[in-house]
């Protein structure tokens, strides 16, 4: 019987300590399958969808013309110009929109705890974080970013931006970074769900509130929040700093034009946080200690 | 080959219980507390004991979920707290009360997902998935999505999902639970083959003991974090002191009969129910009854296992 088994069988997979770029590698992958399966399962419930993608589309947009009513009383905010705000409002929402698309999910970790459906992402060879990020992912999310791309591209147009070839490289670093923060400060609170089950509430104050936040020019707020999103959660990276450069603007905190390039910096260092956040969790959860 | 090793496997939980208006007290709860256990390649091995016995977690640091406090564990040569991934492509994992299956994707999808994730070889993926879908009968099931299933279905599908990837260890917690007879019968007898066809080993964890009497070779019996009980089901009725039970119709009405070896434990008309350790024959008994009385009929019955159990965790209890 013992012959039989082991011609019945692939052999058994070699335990090889994988480079950590094949480890993300792999992360992305499993993410982009379980994304994928998620994707077909909603689009089992087609009106549905539809519904939700229309009922998110009148939203979104009714959002920006709140904005827009507002410069119906007035010409400037903070002495910032309509288009003006129309491109801090697009590029705060897409970057918001885009890192809620790939791991806003991340927010519903307390409840995957509760329910054991960490448990069972934990026996499957994928990073659990990959499998979290993607779980109930849906394209219905596109929604915002793509409304607030919308606005990014007629701000642009109406803006008389001095195209400077730095100018030009820093319109995609930021999406891109900003992205990146966004999706660092969802990973970050959302780990203190693994000690306190309510910290949901925290994370929402810093994605949706900070996106808000950053709607809106950095001289409308008191200089001790805007140094905070400089200092403390790198929020100020996300679109404040590189707009400045890019609508030529001066910067009221009076800081050197290096933070204006520096959100490649942020990025990574908020990334590097939020790792070392979920990580910490994940050995708690698990019990590793420390 | 040992698959499963565990050497003075601790684990304790801290639980923070509320002690007057604000203070805040901390207590260790120690749920597994020094295991030593061996199973070895091919084995089936019922894992049972009460609620809170420390059942779910010593299949928790099995399965790579939790780390241990202390104490030394590995699971097909490799340590579950170190190497969760490579760990999961060596076990299969099913969970009676959650399903891992796609809810609203027809099953095949499911299976699908799996030859990614767990880098199945295409001729591995179709063999196992040939064989699952003819001894499980999932053939007309694969494009029905899983939410259409009945619970029965259902757990079949969980099942093959968990051997596609030729897992060396299948552990399954609960697997027929909720399920009607024939759901059951067909679950146990797939079970049976994949641990003696392909020498899967398989750890089970049940309250259904007709699941270990037809599966398991080997029974651990836990309690309180430690193993109170390993051994083949006979060991088991021995350490429990069981009994057998005869019952016998008589001519007629007759007031509790004698016999040497057998005490009576109750008596309705003409029939008797005589109870006889079950480590003895029953011939004796037998012949007994027939030389001092009319004998009509007679049946023997063994011992319920879940008297055995009940019986031995209160001798724990006690003890």
């Amino acid at each position: 019987m013992a012959d039989q088994a082991v011609v019945t069988r692939a052999p058994l997979p070699a335990v090889t300590r994988e480079s950590p770029a094949a480890r993300v590698a792999w992360a992305v992958r499993s993410w982009w399958l379980a994304a994928a399966m998620w994707t077909r399962a909603i689009m089992s419930y087609r009106a549905s969808f539809v519904m939700m993608l229309c009922a998110n589309v009148v939203v979104t947009f009714l959002d920006f013309v709140v904005v827009i009513l507002m410069f119906r009383h007035t010409d400037t905010l903070g002495g910032w110009t309509l288009p003006e705000l129309g491109f801090l409002y697009g590029t705060s929402a897409l970057a918001l929109g885009l890192a809620n698309l790939f791991v806003g999910s991340v927010d519903a970790l307390g409840e995957r705890i509760r329910t054991g459906t960490l448990d069972i992402m934990l026996v499957r060879p994928a990073p659990a974080l990959a499998q979290l990020c993607a779980e109930r992912f849906s394209l219905r999310r596109l929604g915002r970013p793509a409304q607030a791309a919308a606005v990014l591209l007629w701000s642009l147009t109406a803006l008389d931006v001095h195209w400077t070839w730095d100018r030009v490289l820093l319109l995609p670093v930021l999406v891109v970074c900003g992205t990146l923060i966004f999706a660092a400060v969802f990973i970050g609170f959302a780990s203190l769900q693994f000690w306190w089950g309510e910290a949901k509430e925290i994370q929402n104050s810093f994605t949706y509130g900070g996106a808000t936040v950053l709607q809106y020019p950095p001289t409308v707020f008191a200089k001790e929040l805007v140094a905070g999103t400089v200092f403390g959660i790198p929020l100020a990276f996300v679109n404040w700093l590189p707009a400045l450069r890019i609508l030529d603007r001066p910067d009221p905190l009076g800081l050197p034009t290096a933070f204006q390039y520096a959100s490649p910096l942020a990025a990574a260092l908020a990334l590097a946080v939020a790792g070392l956040a979920w990580r910490a969790g994940l050995r708690a959860y698990r019990g590793a200690g420390g | 080959m040992a698959l499963i090793e565990l050497d003075d496997v601790r684990r304790t939980f801290t639980v923070r219980a509320k002690a007057g208006r604000l203070r805040r007290e901390k207590r260790e709860v120690r749920a597994v507390d020094g295991l030593t256990f061996t199973v070895e390649a091919g084995e089936c091995v019922g894992y049972i004991g009460p609620n809170g016995a420390g059942k779910s977690t010593t299949i928790k640091m099995l399965t790579g979920i939790l780390v241990p406090t202390a104490g030394r564990l590995r699971v097909a040569g490799v340590d579950p707290a170190r190497e969760r991934v490579a760990l999961a492509r060596r076990i299969g994992v099913v969970f009676g009360q959650r399903t891992t299956l796609w809810w609203d994707l027809p099953l095949r999808d499911s299976y699908e997902l799996a030859r990614r994730l767990y880098r199945i070889p295409d001729h591995r993926y179709r063999a196992n998935l040939d064989r699952c879908v003819e001894l499980l009968d999932l053939g007309a099931l694969l494009d029905t999505p899983v939410r259409q299933l009945s619970l029965g279905q259902r757990m079949r599908g969980d099942l093959a999902a968990a051997l596609l990837h030729d897992p060396r260890v299948l552990y399954l917690d609960e697997p027929t639970i909720g399920l009607d007879v024939v759901s059951k019968a067909k679950v146990r007898d797939f079970l049976r083959e994949v641990n003696r066809d392909l020498g899967t080993t398989v750890l089970l964890t049940t309250h259904d003991l007709t699941d270990i009497e037809q599966l398991c070779d080997r029974v651990m019996v836990i309690d309180h974090g430690r193993v109170v009980h390993d051994g083949g089901l006979e060991a088991l009725h021995a350490a429990g002191d069981s009994e057998r039970t005869l019952v016998v119709d008589l001519a007629g009405s007759h007031p509790p009969i004698e016999v040497p070896g057998a005490r009576v434990v109750r008596v309705e008309g003409p029939r008797q129910w005589l109870a006889f350790p079950s480590q003895e024959s029953a011939a004796p008994v037998v012949a007994a009854v027939a030389a001092r009385y009319p004998l009509v009929d007679l049946s023997v019955r063994e011992p319920a296992i879940e008297d055995v159990i009940a019986r031995m965790y209160a001798e724990v209890a006690i003890g």
